[in-house]
């Protein structure tokens, strides 16, 4: 048993490729250890911005020897039967012994390899896990045809604190490495992990990210405590940061206090998006401070004053671009920006931002209906809604559209609804993202999202697998959720229908609800409501669930199957009207009477869409089915009586379909 | 600091003169042993346009070469009034082929050169892929960070014009008006002491550039003639297919050249006439993606006819 440990030492590897590579790195060589019936302990993996690493522990030297027998063919087979026998087992003819079973003799193969050593193996192994490393993008470099993400510059393999070495282009393989690049750049060698990391470490390198990450946080809240401030605590950030340093170390810097009156959002996003600073809280104000915490990657000998300053220089630059943007932006209104849509394409097919708009305007005007939202309050908000979209700082920040036109709308004095509704129209842009709560933000951000699919339908720009350019799932996703959150009652368009559907039994089973319900109830015709087919599928749910409901379920399928055999042997035309007279067994004017009473009430039910009363009378059914199934024979000799049971059975069956397909119901 | 700085008179410091700043990456490229060259006389958007890049980095053949290139970017004047944004600047290039294991080190090294030394700042390389779909080109590396700003682009080109860099050629592209703002303490570039002189004799980057910004602004943005514009661009078009096809054909005087550069030039041309009229506001979005390819369709015809010159091709007097 020994410990593996292998180090790729690179230029800087993108912070976002970091922890996938160093999964990657750890899945790859277990494989090929597992690949070679090797059994090992704990695999450790780690990634800084310059290396990625693997530790595992109580690897095997060698494979376990092989001591085996393997039967042949019979002694006297033809030649080349024994032959190719002999090529699969991998031996001569001379390590075969002669064997009589069951009286017949056969040639069998005795197999004895002794295990090949473990070095050998990851030796054999690494170029081609190198050379086939799943990096998003990778590249050449010098004169060389290796790809890495990267420049590959050495690498360690150790096992069991020997080098293994190998062959991959002129990188060489070998026990040594590098700390920090600027802190301590010097090359030096290790004898196993726990000599590695303990060097690294001294040379200002922490190897484990989870750690950078830890430190990144505590160091940045210890210096914002110190100042009287609080840290926002972007998860996010600390990673992506984690990913950017080998050692971490926080400065606190600061900005003009005038620029706190730009726009929150906007300020964070600089600090944050272009500088991957963290914006700080003044807990007095618990408003955002005119302080910021750089992560840098250096002990600097002046104590980071000349790195803060750097930093402060940047932000104050970006700051002050932003605030000129805010600033001039605010001298033209929103509403005079409208006319600038035209210059903007949204797609070449169907025309301009303005155009998008206009049509909109018309979808949201037939939406009022159902939201109940302000006519006119909505119109404008529409008519608003992509105007910040040619604003200076919407240019700069694409991230901020909707926010930057409520913040516009704001400062011109827009009603606080309607501004509010320029915000929140996008919503919501993902499963965790909030629907809008604002009734105006909510019918304009249905429009907005048929108005996109059914352009898109209509220049045929349907998402085909996993190809969605236009987040057009995300955007039917968007209006079931509002729908349904918010209870509203409309009728999804047909050529849509298909499409919401299949987005629909997504949105159920995170519900956790069966897609045979949902198949069942959407093989009715026109169940364009999202609602009021959710009200279907739960019921049914709950009825289903009872003695009463699964074992009508039972009668119905056999009614349909009845009905279905019959009509394949001759097809079934028929009014339902039944012939009393022809009912003659007690079984069948049972189910007669249950039926006329109670089909009835169902459809009386359904119409007031009381679902449960629905079932209720529906459960009615299952005792006259079942006596009716258990005594009456269907196929009567006579036509005319068969012909009335069928009937009966076909009554049921479209009484059921007020409610469901129950033939679409597994189980 | 290094020595030769310490050494350099106070007005040739990059601390105190762009000028020196300038000749500081030069002279530090210069040991390295570029070739020094002057900046190529036409109008380009960046540095990489100079052949000396990118036919260069066509082609097996090693070059190292470090240059002052200025670059024009029409749409990003702003009238001499935005203190960091001009239609005007400089990039310094360097340009190393086969990319040498060591070039991190040495970009460090040139930038302890020009005053940045390490034990005080953070340097850092960030992740930027460069793309130019007007040279259907690509290569992976890092935009590098000092102190939070981005002072230059380090790529390691992958392809040009559909073919494979081999070897890879390095690029480091030194934003040098950013680079002197910080290393001078300065917030405005048209306050930056160009020559490194005080009192009577400082000329700054402003008595230079800031009147070259307003009528370039002007022009770039208001009266550029954008029919006349048009037809010049076509006219570079056809005259690069017309010396792409001349190439092929017999010299009446015997000189059977490829004219691989003289195509590229009017390659140069369209790229930035079509900046131009996109500064005028006349192209729209999706006409501007036919620009785009109409540009590139160019500069693929000229790394063909480049990768049959001596220069380009795979060994002397073999056709690729």
């Amino acid at each position: 048993m020994a410990e593996l440990f292998i180090e790729l030492f690179s230029e800087e590897i993108p912070s976002r490729m970091q922890n996938t590579a160093r999964a990657d790195l750890g899945r790859l060589v277990s494989g090929f250890l597992k690949a070679a019936g090797l059994k090992f302990g704990a695999v450790e993996t780690y990634a800084t911005p310059r290396r990625l690493c693997v530790k595992i522990a109580d690897v095997p030297t060698s494979t376990p020897d092989i001591n085996q027998q393997r039967k042949g063919p019979q002694v006297g087979a033809p030649e080349q039967a024994i032959q190719g026998f002999l090529r699969g087992a991998g031996v001569t003819l001379e390590q075969c012994v002669e064997q009589e079973i069951k009286g017949k003799t056969f040639y069998v193969a005795m197999i004895e390899k002794s295990g090949q050593q473990t070095a050998e193996i990851i030796a054999a192994s690494m170029p081609e896990l190198i050379n086939k490393f799943p990096w998003p993008k990778s590249m050449r470099w010098g004169a060389g045809s290796l790809k890495w993400v990267r420049p590959l510059q050495s690498i360690i393999c150790l096992f069991g604190g020997d080098v293994v070495p190998f062959e991959i282009e002129n990188v060489p393989v070998g026990d040594s490495t590098q700390g920090h690049l600027f802190m301590n750049n010097a090359r030096f060698s290790v004898k196993d992990f726990a000599d590695y990391r303990a060097k690294l470490l001294a040379a200002n390198v922490m190897l484990n990210g989870a750690e950078r990450e830890a430190v990144i946080l505590a160091e940045a809240q210890v210096i914002c405590a110190k100042a009287g401030l609080e840290l926002i605590d972007d998860k996010s950030l600390i990673a992506e940061t984690a990913g950017l340093v080998e050692w971490p170390v926080a400065l606190l810097g600061e900005f003009e206090i005038e620029f706190l009156d730009v726009p929150q959002r906007v300020i964070i996003e600089t600090i944050k998006g272009h500088q991957k600073c963290f914006a700080v809280i003044d807990p007095k104000t618990k408003k955002l401070s005119h302080h910021f915490v750089a992560i840098s990657n250096m002990i600097a000998d002046d104590g980071g004053k000349t790195i803060t300053h750097g930093n402060e220089k940047v932000i104050r630059a970006r700051l002050s671009d932003a605030n000129y943007f805010w600033q001039t932006d605010k001298k033209t209104k929103l509403a005079d920006r409208v006319e600038k849509l035209k210059n903007i394409t949204f797609h070449a097919k169907l025309g301009s931002q303005h155009q998008r708009v206009e049509a909109i305007k018309e979808i949201a005007e037939m939406l009022c209906e159902f939201t109940h939202a302000d006519k006119a309050k909505t119109l404008l908000a529409v008519e608003l809604s992509k105007a910040d979209l040619v604003t200076h700082m919407v240019g700069e920040l694409p991230e901020l559209q909707g926010y930057m036109g409520q913040q516009y709308a704001l400062a011109e004095g827009i009603d606080a609804d309607v501004a509010e509704a320029l915000a929140q129209h996008y919503a919501p842009q993902g499963p965790s993202d909030a629907v809008p709560t604002n009734i105006i933000a909510l019918t304009v951000s249905l429009a907005d999202k048929f108005n996109t699919l059914l352009g898109f339908w209509s220049i045929d720009e349907k998402p085909t697998g996993s190809k969605d350019p236009y987040a057009l799932r995300r955007a039917a996703l968007g209006i079931i959720r509002i729908v349904m959150e918010r209870n509203l009652r409309l009728d999804i368009p047909a050529e849509l229908l298909p499409f919401f559907i299949d987005r629909l039994k997504v949105y159920f089973r995170e519900q956790g609800l069966r897609h045979d319900l949902i198949d069942a109830v959407f093989a009715l015709k026109g169940q364009n409501d999202l609602v009021l087919a959710e009200k279907r599928v739960i019921a049914l749910a709950d009825f289903l669930a009872t003695d009463d409901g699964a074992n009508l379920l039972a009668g119905v399928k056999r009614a349909n199957n009845i009905l279905q055999a019959e009509d394949k042997k001759q097809p079934l035309k028929f009014n339902s009207i039944i012939d009393e007279k022809l009912l003659v067994l007690d079984a069948e004017r049972h189910l007669f009477a249950a039926i006329t009473k109670n089909v009835e009430l169902m459809n009386e039910a359904v119409k007031k869409e009381d679902f449960a009363a629905a079932m209720t009378a529906l459960a009615q059914l299952r005792q006259p089915i079942d006596s009716f199934f258990e005594d009456v024979k269907v196929n009567d000799d006579d036509a005319a009586i068969r012909i009335n049971r069928l009937k009966l059975l076909f009554i049921i069956r479209t009484a059921t379909k007020t409610i469901a397909d129950f033939s679409r119901v597994e189980g | 600091m290094t020595s030769e700085n310490m050494s350099a008179p106070q007005h040739m410091r990059p601390e105190n003169s762009f000028q020196g700043m300038i000749m500081a990456l030069q002279n530090f490229w210069a040991d390295y042993g570029c070739a020094i060259l002057q900046p190529y006389d036409m109008e380009v958007g960046a540095g990489t346009f100079h052949p000396a890049t990118i036919m260069r980095a066509l082609g097996p053949k090693p070059w190292k070469t470090a240059y002052i290139q200025p670059s024009r970017r029409p749409s990003d004047g702003r009238y001499g009034e935005n203190p960091n944004r001009m239609q005007h600047f400089y990039q310094f290039q360097v340009v190393l082929k086969p990319s040498p294991k060591d070039i991190q080190e040495l970009y460090i090294k040139s930038l302890s050169a020009i005053g940045i030394d390490q034990a005080n700042h953070d340097i850092r390389f960030v992740e930027d892929d460069w793309e130019s779909p007007t040279l259907g080109a690509w290569g992976l590396g890092w935009e590098v960070w000092v102190d939070g700003m981005e002072v230059s682009q380090f790529t390691y080109f992958q392809q040009i014009a559909g073919y494979d860099c081999s070897p890879v050629t390095g690029e480091l592209t030194y934003g040098v008006e950013r680079l002197a703002m910080y290393v001078q303490g300065v917030d405005n570039v048209y306050e930056l002491n160009y020559n490194g002189r005080e009192g009577a004799d400082k000329i700054t980057y402003g008595d230079v550039f800031h009147q070259n910004e307003q009528e370039y602004s002007r022009y770039n943005f208001e009266t550029a003639d954008t029919k006349m514009l048009m037809q010049h661009f076509k006219d570079a078009e056809q005259e690069c297919q017309a010396i792409a096809d001349a190439s092929m054909a017999k010299s009446a005087l015997g000189n059977d050249y490829i004219m691989a550069l003289p195509a590229y030039d009017q390659c140069i041309k369209a790229s930035h006439i079509f900046n131009l009229l996109d500064a005028r506001g006349v192209i729209s979005v999706t006409e501007r993606q036919a620009y785009i390819g109409r540009v590139r369709a160019l500069s693929k015809k000229c790394a063909d006819l480049w990768m049959q010159t001596p220069l380009g091709k795979a060994t002397n007097g073999e056709a690729k």
